[in-house]
């Protein structure tokens, strides 16, 4: 057992820190380095710089663009750009249809997609729930029809996140309405400028407009779209949730808000000291920041496995689970050490920066243990996969 | 970054867990609960004929040179049947505090037997008012002689009913200081305290014994730093025990779900059972987890660096290992609160750990200290 990294790994993790900030412009190091708050633009800004760099998609084989680090150097990577603050880059194309192509596309899709997400030039969103699909996400309804060379598709998806700044959608539909539920899904790929698409972004608690509807009216999409085989969809949504897993353990987002939490505390006073020096503060805080430490182990753990090429064992399940209720309990924090401040609701200048982030942050972060299999799917997947209890 | 075991470990690791299992059942644990001793003489020789007491200690003493993490898998492993030899009290407490403030002649005289399996160790810290505080002594050492003096009272000496040497901190004029006194000395009144976990202790009053300088462990004032230290290798070690008694408590509560039928069907097949049994599972591997960062700190002469670890692992015991404990004992139902049952034995020890080593408001407080901690980036 060894929880140190090499001299060479230690370099490389100088050279990163030095870089980042020489590569942002102005504007963004100064709010990386503040309350942060990007916006989908910022995200887009940082994207390209990454790209231009050719650090875009550190985990993407060499062959396809990516950097060929081993795992120590990515986690490396992610960590120094998360304690530079720097924006978070859209995951949808990077971190999810991106991998898939890569894993099962055609050599044709990998030509024509693959470049663009690592370019920018397309972003992607993900088209999995519906109205009346969520957690039974395998009863979807969105349904394509064959029509020779091509899909009618029709219905609608719901929770698309970020939609109204996407060019591309990775959907789920159903291809064969009379097989059983899972075996009749298929993963097609459907251009958002397509005639009969229509999307309606709609306000989140976070009064931000990260979520859509993405109606889908008799709109048109070439065979050559499905990833996969048809009817095999399911099988590839599982595989992307694999890849999902590490990325929902929020160790980023936790830190910088371990640390905004600090930045508030130290600015406020109880019985005329410090709030960060209160005794009762200061054990609230730590409290949570222990936790995030054996939490971080955790993903260590699962970060030292795929180093080995090895897949992460069962523990990596747990992930999801505390890391987002971790976050939970952060933001909350982070509002409670405020006092009346926290009623603070996008008042630009009126509050500390690092104040007015914190609400709609709380508010957005609620969406975690929701979103990516809410934390009850994920604690039945474990109790039948992992502790194999038995099933009614 | 590597949290994989090299093969010597792995094969330390899998020795003791076969130990465990196969010679010494949690029935051994409850046959020694009514003896004297607690645990049997000639199994603690056998284990250092194994050469486990040996793993941390240097060579010159008759050790092996090896880390605090080999330690750690021998407690985690020997946790999982509550193995009853005091491995936790004679080389974590004991031992750990012989080899760092000792010289070569006390490593000879007391190190070494132990080691080798002939005699026992235990650590007089504790007294009725210190709580955690290791410095809060009020024992005395006064200079008599070329020696000393010792006049106080020690509480909850692990194993200190029976341990051949006591390893006793005192107040001498220069502070702290830690003295090897042995047990059959004239002014050493010993009391055998039992433990709710079915284990021993001793409370050990000292009414003006007598010791000569060979046995002062290093300088006068010395001792603080020393147990200081201590304490962190024996919160560590107590983490790494909490590990095999959770792990073994979600092992017996998952097969408990699997096999118990109410209503007409096992009852593990209750989804409000399932969910429950999947966060014993999370803060269960928050705890190996966190217990492996530990264990390799602990060897860590930064001490912030150590601490940080080790008090959130001892943190995550008290926290998620207690709260493993209290649901398997929940989800075992009736049967759980019998003493026949042996899921209540591991209760019991969880509870043990955690009042041991500083409790969740120690670490919580000192975790908190630690300079980094109040480190904000503007």
């Amino acid at each position: 057992m060894d929880l140190t990294f090499t001299e060479e790994e230690e370099a490389f993790r100088q050279e990163v820190r030095a870089w980042i900030p020489e590569a942002m412009p102005d504007a963004m190091r100064e709010r990386a380095r503040g309350a942060g708050g990007f916006t989908p633009e910022d995200s887009a800004t940082w994207h390209r710089i990454l790209y231009e760099k050719g650090w875009v998609a550190p985990h993407w084989p060499k062959e396809v663009g990516g950097t060929g680090w081993d795992a120590a150097r990515r986690f490396i990577f992610n960590e120094e750009l998360e304690l530079a603050g720097a924006p978070g880059l859209s995951v949808f194309g990077l971190s999810m249809v991106g991998p898939l192509i890569i894993s099962f596309g055609t050599d044709a899709q990998k030509k024509r997609f693959l470049p663009k997400i690592l370019s920018a030039e397309e972003f992607w969103c993900q088209g999995y729930s519906e109205p009346g699909s969520g957690s039974d996400l395998a009863s979807l309804r969105t349904t394509a029809e064959d029509a020779g060379d091509h899909f009618i598709v029709n219905g609608q998806k719901t929770w698309t996140s970020y939609a109204q700044y996407a060019d591309w959608i990775f959907c789920l539909v159903r291809t064969d309405p009379s097989a059983k539920k899972q075996a009749g899904i298929t993963f097609l790929l459907i251009d958002l400028k397509s005639p009969g698409v229509e999307v309606k972004p709609m306000l989140t608690l976070g009064h931000t407009p990260a979520f859509c509807d993405t109606f889908f009216d008799n709109v048109k999409v070439p065979k050559e779209n499905v990833v996969g085989s048809i009817n095999q969809g399911w099988t590839m949504a599982k595989a992307l949730l694999g890849h999902e897993r590490t990325l929902l353990a929020m160790i980023g987002p936790s830190r910088n808000t371990l640390q905004k939490i600090k930045r508030i505390a130290a600015t406020k006073t109880v019985d005329g000291q410090p709030m960060l020096e209160d005794p009762v503060w200061r054990a609230k805080i730590a409290r949570l920041e222990m936790r995030f430490r054996a939490h971080t182990m955790v993903s260590y753990r699962a970060l030292a496995d795929q180093q080995k090429g090895k897949m992460p064992g069962p523990e990596s399940s747990i992930l999801k689970i505390v890391g987002t209720e971790l976050i939970q309990d952060l933001t909350e924090l982070a509002m409670e050490v405020m006092g009346e401040s926290s009623l603070t609701w996008y008042n630009e200048g009126l509050c500390p920066a690092v104040e007015e982030s914190i609400g709609p942050y709380f508010c957005y972060e609620r969406a975690a243990t929701i979103y990516g299999g809410s934390n009850e799917i994920q604690r039945n997947v474990i109790a039948k996969m992992i502790l194999q209890l038995p099933t009614s | 970054m590597d949290f994989e075991l090299d093969q010597d470990q792995q094969m330390l690791a899998k020795t003791v867990s076969d130990f465990a299992k196969n010679e010494s059942p949690v029935a051994r644990f409850r046959q020694f609960r009514d003896d004297d001793v607690g645990y049997d003489p000639a199994a603690w020789r056998k284990m250092g004929e194994l050469g486990w007491m040996g793993v941390p200690f240097p060579e010159s003493a008759g050790g092996f040179g090896g880390g605090f993490i080999d330690c750690a898998l021998i407690l985690e492993n020997l946790a999982t049947t509550l193995v009853p030899e005091p491995y936790l009290a004679s080389v974590v407490l004991g031992g750990m505090t012989l080899a760092r403030a000792g010289n070569r002649l006390q490593h000879e005289a007391y190190l070494t037997p132990m080691i080798e399996g002939e005699t026992t160790l235990a650590l007089a810290y504790a007294e009725a008012q210190s709580r955690y505080d290791v410095t809060a002594v009020e024992t005395t050492a006064t200079p008599h002689g070329s020696g000393y003096r010792l006049s106080g009272e020690k509480v909850w000496v692990l194993n200190g009913h029976h341990a051949d040497h006591l390893v006793v901190s005192a107040k001498a004029p220069g502070g702290v200081t830690l003295f090897v006194v042995q047990r059959d000395a004239d002014g050493v009144n010993i009391t055998v305290a039992k433990t709710m976990d079915g284990q021993k202790a001793a409370f050990i009053r000292l009414d003006g014994v007598m010791v000569d300088e060979g046995s002062r462990l290093g300088e006068e004032g010395s001792g603080g730093a020393v147990l200081d230290r201590t304490m962190d290798y024996a919160a560590a070690a107590a983490v790494a025990e909490g590990v095999g008694i959770a792990t073994t408590m979600l092992r017996m509560t998952v097969e408990y779900l699997g096999t118990r039928e109410q209503f007409g069907v096992k009852i593990g097949s209750f989804q409000s059972l399932q969910h429950r049994a999947v966060d014993m599972y999370a803060e269960t591997e928050l705890l190996r987890s966190i217990s492996m960062a530990s264990m390799v700190r602990a060897d860590d002469e930064d001490v912030y660096l150590r601490r940080a670890d080790i008090s959130a692992a001892k943190y995550q015991l008290a926290t998620g290992g207690i709260w493993v404990a209290q649901q398997s004992l929940q989800l075992h139902g009736g049967i759980g609160v019998t003493d026949e049952h042996d899921i209540g034995l591991y209760f019991k020890r969880m509870y043990a750990l955690n009042a041991l080593f500083g409790d969740q408001e120690h670490h919580v407080a000192r975790f908190a200290s630690d300079p980094a901690f109040s480190e904000v980036a503007i």
